[in-house]
């Protein structure tokens, strides 16, 4: 276990993780501990908007793990983000109890509105943390699992598979738009009131939510960097490199694509599952076609295959949109967000932290380079080079 | 008094004489003593003088009820002279129809009662049946059908042999049997005639009629009428798929026209185009633009405006594709998934061009007068809008097929398709075809956006609603094949509109896309998929 945590852990994915953890810890000290006069306070409402950045981070970073590493292009991801986030919204629902308007103690007040006499069988269980939460894994894995298993095994590649996943996530869309699906309509799922009998809304809750994130997006990070630095992870390279060749050489291509394709949807749902207590809502235009290709840009512009670039590029384009779309700036940000697609794919094709590696490389492999030669000089028989 | 019963006599002789032989040419004495009548402000004798002017056959007979029905009608019983006051405040005499310049301020209207008022209406609607404008008889036919009143029925019966119009006749024989089958007191044999008459009509307003007699206390009736209600059952269960078919050619079209273009540039480049829903969009509202201009400055070619805008959204559309395809995609050829990142950025910036530019509504765009209404075929209505649009889009299938298969650019697109790298070794210029082949497919979403906008709200928006079902069309059809795409299209369309009465429009849609994830399973290149070496190109 340790052999590999070291393995997937070289600088820079060392100085990642060092400051997420830092993050994770200041924030919440920060907002809690320093008095709001203090200049070092941060305000609750930029820990719930950060924490949200950190959930998004947390989906980019899976779509990056598929993409940057596989070649998957998943243009429905925001469909298992979604689903995390339904998972978790069905617990909050089901803590509400008798608190809400219509006070039924059983049903949530949608269901009370809409005449449900009795609790759909998908429903039950749901009150109970640990369910939800091992819902919020299952429900996006096993459908992942079920697509993919059908996408790979009969080799729909390149842009048929993000065509259908866009699909899938449209099909979806469709139908938590429907009253009769049980799961609130248009409306979604809303008002919650506690989580694990911490109230929501809460300084306290917020903080330890962020927190949370963040431990939840240093876990998404080792996990990615565990598999991409591991045997299993230099074939997904080949394969996205060279699906046929890879094939030929007797790799079963679709069991790594559905391996990878399944933990993704994991992260993702788990990401949603996050997101959704500290936005407060989640509905059925989570799963719009547009939010996941957005996802995509985020990755696009930090720079896919990368890890930490998912994050960064996560982080920068949902604070530039907030940035441009809370001000007077708001009716040129989607020509903005369309330029940034455009200018990406055109002038950025490796992203920030891609490009930024590319300029050291020469550098760095000029650094190894001489340590080689300083290591050579002090042993004559140097061992052959991996 | 005495003279008041003689009269009454009388009129009831003339009725009965006048029911025998209706539409008898006026005779000039008994309507006028009818009309005259109608002075002696008793409601027995408007009753007997509304019978006789309606069975007069007189041609004043009509305005005379109806004004009596308005209360336009007045008497003067001194004179026993009637006048109608018409609506534009002018005064006629009822028996006549002349101008009368007089005033008659002191003379009272001719009172109703309920029982009369029933009497002027059955009146009316027999006077229709006999009216000499044929869809006016259809209409009052109609009527009767929907009222079974058994009153109409002699009228019907002598109005029927002599009836010409072919479609009049059929609804006087269905008003006919409508009484016939109302009243249980009529003979069997002509009871079982009306079934079959009924059953003929099968609609649901036949079918609601048989079921009324279906447990009729005469055994040959209710045996009858429960086989036609099975026959009745079945032409209905006919006509719906008839319908159904109608309604998923009418999808199919718009979905070949919507995709027809992204078949072209995803079949000869590869290259998926999220911006592909704003070229229609584009062309719609190059539509909106035509009609305004037209509307402020030559409101006489309205007729001719989509005619006008179909070029311009060619040209329009087709010049936004070059410049994309110049600008942007060229860079990235053989980096599909870039190319989907690179042009779903370029359809947000155009629909948010066009929301600053015309503003986030709905914009109105007209139909002209040859694409309004709709006529019925059989028991379907078919609306103009939604047959040109089928027409229209097999044309432009029709004239692409040709182009592709008759010009040097068609060949070349083919050759470009088929293998790029040998068709360039051929001497084509094959990035000049990927400009051309991409303004094309452009183009003809513009077009497509024009036909669109007759059915569609013009929103900035409009493109998006497309781009998912044209993407499910070329995929489920198969790349770089249009017949591929027109199948696809219509089986499309046609699926949906047969599921949709089963499960609801939502689940239709759903089980569509499912439908189409589990067929790409069996078939990853469509239908018509191509094979050889290009597949793995």
């Amino acid at each position: 276990m340790t052999h590999i945590l070291i393995r997937s852990l070289d600088r820079s994915a060392v100085v990642f993780v060092a400051i997420i953890a830092a993050v994770a810890v200041l924030v919440p000290l920060l907002n809690l501990l320093v008095p709001p006069t203090s200049f070092f306070h941060v305000p609750t409402y930029l820990v719930a908007l950060w924490g949200k950045y950190l959930c998004y981070a947390l989906l980019a970073l899976s779509i990056d793990l598929i993409w940057g590493y596989c070649g998957i292009l998943s243009l429905g991801h925001g469909a298992f983000f979604a689903l995390g986030g339904y998972a978790m919204g069905m617990y909050l629902m089901r803590q509400i109890g008798n608190r809400g308007v219509y006070g039924n103690p059983l049903l949530p007040d949608f269901m009370v509105f809409l005449n449900y006499k009795a609790l759909p069988w998908y429903w039950h269980g749901f009150d109970m943390f640990w369910f939800a939460a091992s819902m919020v894994f299952l429900v996006p894995g096993v459908l992942a699992f079920i697509f993919g298993w059908f996408a790979f095994r009969s080799r729909v590649t390149g842009v048929y598979l993000s065509i259908i996943t866009q699909a899938l996530t449209y099909a979806l869309l469709l139908g938590f738009f429907r009253n009769d699906f049980g799961f609130g309509g248009n409306n979604g799922l809303t008002d919650f009131k506690d989580i694990l009998g911490f109230n929501v809304q809460a300084q306290g809750t917020r903080a330890a939510l962020f927190a949370l994130s963040c431990i939840a997006l240093m876990i998404g990070f080792l996990i990615c960097r565990a598999i991409v630095t591991s045997k299993l992870g230099k074939i997904l390279v080949a394969i996205r490199d060279a699906e046929p060749r890879t094939r030929f050489l007797g790799y079963r291509v679709e069991s790594y694509k559905l391996f990878v394709f399944t933990v993704s949807a994991c992260m993702a749902g788990v990401a949603g599952a996050l997101y959704v207590p500290q936005v407060g809502i989640i509905n059925p235009s989570e799963f719009a076609p547009g939010n996941s290709i957005e996802a995509v840009i985020w990755v696009a512009v930090g720079g896919r295959g990368t890890l930490t670039g998912a994050v960064l590029g996560a982080v920068l384009v949902n604070y530039a949109k907030t940035f441009f779309t809370s001000g007077a700036l708001a009716p040129y940000w989607l020509f903005m967000l369309g330029a940034l697609f455009v200018l990406v794919t055109l002038l950025l094709p490796r992203g920030i932290i891609g490009t930024l590696q590319h300029w050291w490389a020469p550098w760095r492999a000029q650094r190894i380079e001489a340590s080689a030669q300083k290591a050579a000089s002090r042993a004559p028989h140097p061992n052959p080079a991996e | 008094m005495f003279d008041r019963l003689i009269r009454r006599v009388c009129a009831a002789a003339f009725l009965c004489l006048l029911a025998v032989a209706l539409t008898a040419p006026a005779a000039a004495g008994p309507f006028e003593d009818a009309v005259a009548q109608l002075s002696n402000d008793s409601f027995s004798d408007t009753d007997a003088a509304i019978s006789a002017i309606a069975s007069s056959g007189n041609e004043r007979a009509l305005p005379i009820i109806q004004a009596l029905q308005d209360g336009r009608l007045v008497a003067d019983p001194a004179s026993k002279k009637v006048y109608i006051k018409e609506r534009d405040g002018k005064v006629t005499d009822a028996a006549s129809g002349e101008g009368v310049a007089a005033s008659f301020a002191n003379l009272g209207s001719v009172r109703l009662n309920n029982r009369l008022r029933r009497a002027v209406d059955a009146a009316v609607g027999a006077l229709t049946l006999q009216s000499p404008d044929p869809v006016r008889r259809l209409q009052a036919a109609q009527a009767v059908f929907k009222s079974r009143d058994a009153s109409a029925l002699p009228l019907i019966e002598s109005a029927l042999p002599k009836e010409t119009n072919a479609s009049v006749k059929r609804a006087f024989a269905e008003a006919q049997a409508a009484i016939l089958l109302a009243k249980p007191d009529a003979p069997e044999t002509s009871r079982i005639e009306a079934v079959t008459v009924i059953r003929d009509r099968g609609d649901q307003d036949a079918l609601a009629l048989l079921n009324t007699v279906a447990n009729d206390p005469s055994p040959l009736v209710a045996q009858t009428a429960q086989a036609a209600i099975s026959a009745v059952q079945s032409t209905l269960a006919l006509w719906s798929g008839v319908q159904n078919a109608w309604y998923g050619i009418s999808l199919g079209s718009v979905l070949l026209l919507a995709a027809i273009g992204l078949a072209i540039t995803f079949g000869v480049m590869g290259v998926i185009n999220m911006a592909h829903g704003e070229m229609v969009m584009l062309g719609a509202y190059t539509t909106f633009v035509v009609q305004e201009v037209i509307r402020t400055r030559y409101p006489g070619l309205f007729d001719y405006s989509l005619l006008i805008a179909l070029p311009l959204a060619f040209l329009v559309a087709g010049l936004v594709g070059i410049a994309i395809e110049r600008g942007v995609i060229r860079f990235l050829y053989g980096r599909a998934l870039e190319t989907l990142l690179a042009t779903w950025g370029i359809s947000l910036i155009m629909q948010q061009a066009v929301r600053t530019t015309f503003g986030p509504t709905n914009r109105e765009v007209g139909n002209p007068s040859w694409m309004s209404g709709a006529f019925e075929l059989g028991q379907i209505t078919i609306t103009y809008n939604r047959l040109w649009i089928v027409v229209f889009t097999l044309g432009v299938f029709a004239v692409l097929l040709l182009m592709l298969r008759y010009t040097s650019l068609g060949l070349e697109m083919r050759a470009v398709t088929q293998n790029r790298r040998m068709a360039a070794s051929m001497g084509i210029a094959t990035s000049r075809v990927d400009a051309l082949t991409f303004g094309l497919g452009s183009g003809i979403a513009g077009i497509a956006g024009v036909a669109l906008s007759q059915i569609d709200n013009v929103s900035p928006n409009l493109g998006q609603g497309y781009i998912i079902d044209s993407f499910m069309v070329v995929v489920f059809g198969g790349v770089g094949n249009l017949w591929g795409t027109l199948v696809g299209a219509f089986t499309l369309g046609i699926a949906n509109k047969f599921l949709e009465p089963v499960a609801g429009a939502v689940l239709a849609k759903i089980a569509i896309l499912v439908l189409i994830i589990l067929f790409i399973q069996k078939r990853p290149r469509g239908m018509f998929a191509l094979k050889g070496r290009a597949v793995e190109a």
